[in-house]
């Protein structure tokens, strides 16, 4: 079994924009590699650097947020490739958990399996959320996955994702192998009944 | 009571159980792998001391990081050769099968699998790819997985996943001269948006996809994935087993039909949400932003951003100012620099027949840079038995060897600085094809040879009339 997730809390990270993909969080052509190890260094690379390598202020670089574990995301976050580089590059940077109004289907599962907790809130929660950060990069974010709710300074916004992620992480089941394995007699029937291979 | 759809059959076929989380455990009949999403899933597998559990349902070849001008070994890129490395080691090491680039098989996983007749109707198919749905116009559930879940089906033959909606969208009618599957799910992905998919499987049906050929129909469902659908897949029939016959993995035909048939929607099967489409108001489209989604016909007019819906308009805005476009201006007449034919959308024979009937006899304009990539090395050969790359080479185009090429740049294809590029391939994202300024503009086979010749987009309608 792998860790508990129940709750989260850190400092957040803003990245603004929608339909944000996995081209953008990880350009390919840093894919190249054979382990995950490093490639934080690269997650958004041509969006904080120009041609000469120089920083262009995105939040990444920026040192009120820097390396904050809690990224906040606008909608249809992580689209396009199902490249898990993308959440292995932002876990290998730091973030340990992202809020977001909407995610696309293969990211939202890739952070699953990584236990990066990846919940929703309407668009103006994710907006003010936003704003605070801006305004404080401070704050602490709490995220808690038993009840479900975001909280920072005094405000408390109601957050959703899909169940059955919610329970990997609650039970700490997120990390799949191992519960997949468990099921070898039933795989096995499975696999003789098929009329193929 | 009403029947099934062949994505529940499919899954009921497969389901292995109900995991604690409330997830399926889902059995995967097929697994495709490839040099980019694999190593680190093997990597996980020799952590925790675990093996392949089904070699014999895993196959592998190399795409992404081909080079498709010099293929010698060792590479030039020291890190793509690392990569090929691996997958070579990996595959010998667990008794998997290696369509490898001395195979005469190698190509694009999506183009591989099904012409060695690998996929088949009512299967269960993954790959790390999310264009893996192209898989789906047999007939089989095909969808695309992260590094996680390739570690998972190595290690137990399954995976963890949540049964999709269904979608069926129906097309009915027979689609104008000069338009095919490419604008067919241009215009889907247009008018259903690059979301409307998520949490649902798509069935394509109706008239005008069941006219569709088999190629045609890996074409409409590889991009399903660009609307959020996670997996695409068109009812076997006819065209599916006509085209399977005599393939290298079909070993019992007969089978393949009778679980073919089985699994195949009944006629009253139910559905989540139904879309319907004319196939007659389907026009050429070309994309003019940085999503699959922001599309118009050629012969439309760019949208004001006051028109869309707004949550589109922060998107649409960003597009308008990277790619240097206006409101209201057209993309027909708009000079490229690049062109792309290939891919795993349109890299099949039938798409370079089509790009070549407009090459012949004519020269790619001044100052264009156009390249064919076929998507195997049987489609390669294919095309080099008709003819088809000599028809390219005089025409002033590059013929290259099997791989992604230019689709995503892991490769030394790629766009340079602001070059705009017409592309067979699926994805418009900013910074795709390579150059993080580079712009792409999406089209069909016959539209990116028509704009290479002329170099600008043209409508081809037009072309084919003149």
């Amino acid at each position: 079994m792998s860790e508990r997730i129940e709750r989260f809390e850190g400092q957040g990270i803003a990245v603004r924009g929608n339909d944000i993909d996995t081209d953008r969080i990880i350009p390919a052509r840093f894919m190249k590699c054979v382990t995950f190890a490093g490639l934080g260094a690269y997650a958004f690379n041509d969006e904080r650097f120009d041609g000469d390598g120089n920083s262009k202020g995105h939040p990444f670089d920026d040192p009120r947020f820097a390396a904050h574990p809690v990224l906040v995301a606008n909608a249809n976050f992580g689209c396009g490739s199902s490249r898990e580089h993308a959440p292995q590059a932002l876990k290998d940077y730091g973030v340990r958990a992202i809020v977001a109004e909407s995610f696309a289907e293969i990211f939202a599962g890739n952070c699953s399996s990584l236990g990066i907790p990846a919940m929703t809130m309407s668009a103006a929660d994710v907006a003010e959320l936003q704003a605070l950060i801006e305004a404080s990069p401070e704050t602490r974010i709490r995220m808690d996955l038993d009840a479900m709710e975001i909280t920072a300074d005094d405000r408390r916004w109601a957050a959703s994702m899909p169940e059955s992620y919610r329970r990997a992480l609650l039970d700490g089941s997120w990390d799949s192998t191992a519960v997949l394995a468990e099921a070898g007699d039933e795989i096995n029937s499975v696999a003789q009944h098929l009329p193929y291979v | 009571m009403s029947g099934k759809n062949l994505l529940e059959k499919v899954w009921d076929r497969h389901k292995v159980r109900t995991l604690p989380s409330g997830q399926d455990q889902l059995f995967i009949g097929l697994h495709l792998i490839h040099e980019v999403t694999s190593p680190q899933a093997f990597g996980m597998l020799r952590e925790r001391g675990l093996s392949v559990r089904f070699p014999q349902r895993t196959f592998a070849t190399a795409d992404h990081i081909i080079p498709t001008d010099v293929v010698d070994r060792p590479f030039a890129d020291p890190l793509a050769e690392d990569m090929l490395k691996a997958l070579e080691t990996n595959t010998a090491e667990y008794g998997i099968t290696y369509f490898g680039p001395d195979s005469g098989s190698q190509g694009v996983v999506h183009v591989v699998g099904p012409e060695q007749g690998l996929t088949q109707p009512g299967m269960t198919i993954a790959c790390g790819d999310s264009h893996t749905a192209t898989h789906g116009a047999f007939g089989a559930i095909a969808f695309g997985v992260g590094t996680s879940q390739v570690r998972d089906i190595l290690a137990t033959g399954t995976m963890a996943i949540s049964k999709p909606k269904v979608r069926r969208i129906r097309v009915e009618g027979t689609m104008p001269q000069g338009v095919g599957a490419k604008d067919l799910i241009l215009s889907i992905i247009g008018r259903l948006g690059v979301n409307g998919g998520l949490g649902y499987a798509y069935e394509y049906g109706g008239s005008a996809v069941q006219q569709l050929s088999m190629e045609e129909r890996m074409t409409l469902c590889n991009m399903s994935i660009e609307g959020g659908a996670r997996v695409g897949y068109v009812n076997p029939d006819r065209t599916t087993y006509e085209w399977l016959e005599g393939r290298p993995y079909i070993r019992d035909y007969q089978a393949m039909v009778d679980f073919a048939e089985e699994m195949k929607s009944d006629e009253d099967a139910a559905y989540d949400d139904e879309v319907v489409f004319d196939a007659a108001d389907l026009k050429p489209m070309v994309t003019w932003g940085i999503n699959p989604g922001q599309v118009v016909p050629v012969d439309g007019t760019l949208p004001a951003l006051e028109d869309l819906p707004e949550e589109e308009r922060e998107t649409a805005e960003r597009a308008y100012s990277y790619m240097g476009f206006q409101p209201g201006e057209s993309m027909d007449g708009r000079a490229i620099d690049v062109v792309f034919i290939g891919s795993c959308t349109n890299g099949r024979l039938s798409d370079l027949r089509e790009a070549a009937k407009i090459a012949r006899g004519r020269r790619v304009a001044e100052g264009v840079r156009a390249l064919v990539v076929p998507g195997s090395q049987r489609v390669a050969q294919a095309a080099e038995r008709e003819g088809l790359d000599d028809i390219f080479v005089k025409a002033g185009f590059q013929w290259r060897q099997a791989g992604c090429s230019m689709c995503l740049a892991m490769n030394p294809d790629k766009l340079q600085g602001r070059e705009l590029s017409a592309s067979t391939s699926n994805r418009n994202f900013i910074g795709r094809q390579g150059s993080p300024t580079g712009r792409t503009l999406l089209v069909s086979p016959s539209m990116a040879a028509a704009a290479a010749i002329s170099g600008k987009i043209t409508d081809i309608r037009k072309w084919e009339a003149a």
